[in-house]
């Protein structure tokens, strides 16, 4: 056995072990922080398994921006989780709800296990296409190119997600700014974090979006970061979130969704199909179609994590 | 040449993970808050500190050195600044309920 197959052992025998324990913690908040090592534990994974887009998608995703949002449904549930837990579900829920789980699991097991060996894979042909977009990361190809409806569908997901997240607002609120206001010592930590760190995140979030062309990352990564850094900001009180009926904000929202779907139009019209770019201009179209989502991402990702109006629109 | 920099390598590397070592045997067996806090931030400084030193000589190029620096500034900022949370939050919530710093789960 090699060095390299010993350190994947362990590291699958640590995710495996982590899951168990977030599964197994009681309570809420330590489920959360176990749920977070688990996300950062799966990126490595994928690095393993050299699937580096994926890696840094999970790490920013799963790592990251979920764990905010988890820990942050975990403190509103904290008021409630002493009676939540008092009361346990009966025997028969219980057990078919394990029963379904197993189900489940071995569903998915049956299903890579039963796997033509090789797998079935439209790698090679990807790869064989690299040429026709002149980016060199096969990943952002394929979802730029090759599957661009997927991707342009995805980001109209998240919009509706927001639209979700928004309506749950009460009526007198509608419009206002999203989550409480935070409060935080202008001269403390984190205030200071918030002003050091921005500059440097956005720095990486550009570098991100831009190598992302030729190298593992892209839009999606880069905005998170970029969400990251605003997330910061708001938290630490130095700015507050945007009211939810600010016209330049929803232009914003809507800016990646839309130059996607006027670049498709576009080829429909010049080209040959919906979204089929000129050989020729298809690298400064993708690269233009990235730009303005990595500014619709991270708008959507910040404000999904800032979740509904809680404040009225005037100050 | 190449060899002395392998041995920098090692020595730093396993020292860095000597002190990860000793980091996590603090968290796990310290009793309180604050010097859990104190072990934990000696295995973000010291030991990525000393495995970032021992990889230096291993970097193909200065763009990739600087690269490494730069992670482990990041993780110095990160960690120290978790840590005056961390450590504010424990010393305020003791202060509420009156007692020493607060006494984590055995």
């Amino acid at each position: 056995m090699t060095i390299a197959s010993a350190l994947e052992i362990a590291l699958a025998a640590v995710v495996l072990g982590v899951a168990v324990w977030t599964i197994a913690a009681h309570e809420t908040s330590a489920a959360v922080v176990g749920f977070l090592a688990y996300g950062l534990l799966l990126a490595l994974v994928w690095v393993r398994l050299d699937a580096v887009d994926v890696a840094l998608a999970e790490a920013a995703i799963g790592g990251g921006l979920s764990g905010v949002l988890l820990l942050g449904a975990a403190a509103r549930l904290r008021p409630a989780e002493a009676a939540a837990t008092t009361e346990r579900p009966g025997r028969i829920p219980r057990l078919g709800a394990g029963m379904l789980s197993a189900l489940v699991a071995a569903a998915l097991a049956a299903g890579v296990l039963l796997l033509p060996d090789p797998a079935p894979t439209l790698a090679p042909a990807a790869a064989a296409n690299a040429g026709a977009t002149g980016l060199g990361n096969p990943v952002t190809n394929v979802l730029m190119a090759f599957r661009a409806l997927d991707t342009l569908l995805e980001k109209v997901v998240l919009l509706l997600v927001l639209v979700g997240v928004w309506s749950l607002a009460p009526d007198r609120l509608w419009g206002g700014r999203p989550g409480p206001r935070h409060e935080a010592d202008p001269l403390g930590v984190l205030a200071f974090l918030a002003r050091l760190l921005p500059p440097v995140g956005i720095v990486v979030g550009i570098y991100i979006l831009w190598v992302g062309a030729n190298h593992p990352g892209g839009a999606f990564q880069a905005g998170t970061i970029l969400a990251a850094m605003w997330l910061l900001v708001m938290m630490a009180g130095l700015t507050d979130a945007p009211a939810v009926s600010s016209r330049r904000l929803r232009l914003v929202l809507i800016a990646g969704p839309a130059v996607f779907i006027a670049v498709g139009l576009a080829g429909l019209g010049i080209g040959t199909a919906f979204l089929a770019y000129p050989a020729a201009q298809a690298k400064p179209l993708i690269v233009a179609i990235e730009i303005a989502m990595t500014l619709t991402i991270a708008t959507t990702l910040g404000l999904l994590i800032a979740g509904a109006p809680e404040q009225s629109e005037e100050r | 040449m190449s060899v002395a920099l392998d041995i920098v390598t090692i020595i730093a590397v396993s020292a860095g993970a000597f002190f990860f070592l000793a980091g996590t045997v603090g968290l796990l067996r310290f009793p309180d808050t604050l010097t859990r806090l104190h072990a934990l931030t000696k295995a973000d400084n010291l030991g990525l500190g000393l495995v970032v030193l021992g990889l230096l000589p291993q970097a193909g190029s200065p763009r990739d050195g600087l690269k490494l620096v730069c992670v482990w500034l990041l993780v110095l900022l990160a960690g120290a600044t978790v840590s005056q949370l961390i450590a504010a939050l424990a010393s305020s919530e003791s202060g509420q309920r009156g007692d020493s710093i607060e006494r984590g789960p055995p």
